[in-house]
């Protein structure tokens, strides 16, 4: 069993008068892939939003190499989140206005790359994801699939120690979802970075090494964690 | 489908005749193939004879067999084990997770908690698959493929019969 890299104790929050977390707690080891799964609604992706700095829980503790991300102030949240942390949500939610090269290097332009070497590590992205030859396309003129292949592409670039993905393949195929977990595996094992994965298909949970489910904003181990091959 | 060990869990909830246990079996594990008498009395004899359970003695009345069935430890012990032992994860395991979870409401035993045990063993199968499609040539892919579509098909059986457990535990009580 390896040390936590990130890690949630204990999380509770509520919108308003909905509790979404009643009690969550999940832990993954640097390098690890950690799928959580359960039904809508139980508080998957409010977990996942916690766990990134981008929420803070009522109650309970998020730690990120031993350091507590909830009791930071907003403004260090959103360092972290930038530096250290990628995201690929559900809908590629690429910038539209931009190319996908440009959308790949957007993470290293916002953290202040200078233009010319931020496109200079977005580029082997694409021939790395399969991508070649679309660099200039905007994201109307890319496949689904594509599109999310641009968005995980964007999500490593920065060379996150954890890469937060709210389900990447849900609005794909079975083959372009399993191109995509492909590549994400693949990529986050190569440089060594932590995968949450927020899944609501067993498919492609069984890419993780470890399964947390959520029912009804509490969690439980599904599948421990093996160790990361 | 294992006749033995679903007899012993009917007898589990409580003494019976042999004629009672043909007709609980028949209602809900037999799907439309009714069990020969042959079978039953030769299954509990057979249960009798290796300790499993207890023959009453015979009683009064019409009909070929009046005997009473009491399960023994050894019987409760086996039966016990096999509930808890996770199906093995192939595609088709419906008919013996069927009766497990039938059972277990009969018995007042929590449900939930083989349904449990039998996701993370599917989930793990389908990990193992997983790596086997990612390491392997396309034949070996296409035969994981089948597998893990099979046995998410078994996941998402297993998730509604999770969401249903209390109103077919309310349509198995009597
Ligand atoms: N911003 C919000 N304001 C109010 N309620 C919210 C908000 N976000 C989530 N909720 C509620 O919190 C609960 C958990 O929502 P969450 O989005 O975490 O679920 P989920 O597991 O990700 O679901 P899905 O699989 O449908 O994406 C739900 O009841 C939801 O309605
Ligand atoms: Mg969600």
């Amino acid at each position: 069993m390896t040390t936590a890299l990130i890690e949630a104790r204990d999380l509770k929050l509520a919108f308003g008068e909905t509790p979404a977390l009643r009690g969550a707690s999940l832990s993954a080891g640097a390098g690890e892939v950690l799928a959580i799964t359960g039904p809508s609604g139980s508080g998957k992706s409010t977990l996942l939003h916690c766990l990134a700095g981008i929420l803070t829980p009522d109650s309970g503790e998020v730690r990120f190499d031993g350091r507590r991300v909830d009791l930071l102030n907003e403004e260090r949240r959103s360092v972290l989140r930038r530096d250290t942390f990628g995201f690929v949500f559900q809908f590629g939610q690429l910038v539209p206005e931009l190319t996908a090269e440009e959308n790949v290097a957007l993470p290293l332009l916002l953290g202040g790359t200078r233009r010319t070497a931020a496109l200079a590590e977005a580029r082997p992205w694409f021939a790395r994801l399969g991508l070649d030859g679309l660099e200039r396309r905007r994201s109307g003129e890319l496949s689904g699939g594509q599109a999310q292949r641009v968005a995980l592409a964007r999500g490593l670039v920065t060379r996150p120690r954890v890469l937060f993905a709210d389900e990447p393949t849900g609005a794909l195929d079975s083959l372009a979802g399993e191109q995509v977990m492909e590549l994400m595996v693949d990529a986050a094992r190569e440089q060594g970075t932590t995968v949450i994965l927020v899944t609501h298909e067993p498919r492609v949970a069984a890419y993780a090494d470890g399964q947390t489910i959520v029912r009804d904003g509490r969690t439980s181990t599904l599948v421990p964690a093996r160790t990361a091959p | 489908m294992s006749v033995p060990l679903t007899l012993l869990g009917l007898l589990e909830r409580e003494p019976s005749h042999g004629y009672d246990l043909k007709r609980d079996y028949d209602a809900f594990f037999s799907r439309g193939k009714p069990l020969p008498y042959g079978q039953v009395y030769g299954t509990l004899g057979r249960l009798a004879r290796d300790g499993k359970i207890i023959a009453g003695e015979s009683e009064p009345g019409d009909g070929p067999e009046r005997k009473r069935y009491v399960i023994t430890e050894a019987g409760v012990t086996e039966f016990e084990s096999w509930l808890d032992e996770p199906v093995a994860p192939e595609p088709n395991l419906q008919t013996v997770l069927f009766t497990k979870i039938v059972l277990a409401l009969m018995l007042g035993r929590d449900a939930q908690r083989y349904l449990d045990a039998q996701r993370a063993a599917h989930l793990r199968r389908m990990r193992e698959l997983t790596d086997l499609r990612r390491a392997g040539p396309l034949v070996d892919t296409l035969l994981a493929d089948h597998g893990l579509f099979h046995l998410e098909a078994d996941l998402r059986w297993i998730d509604q019969t999770t969401a249903r457990l209390d109103a077919l535990a309310e349509a198995v009580r009597r």
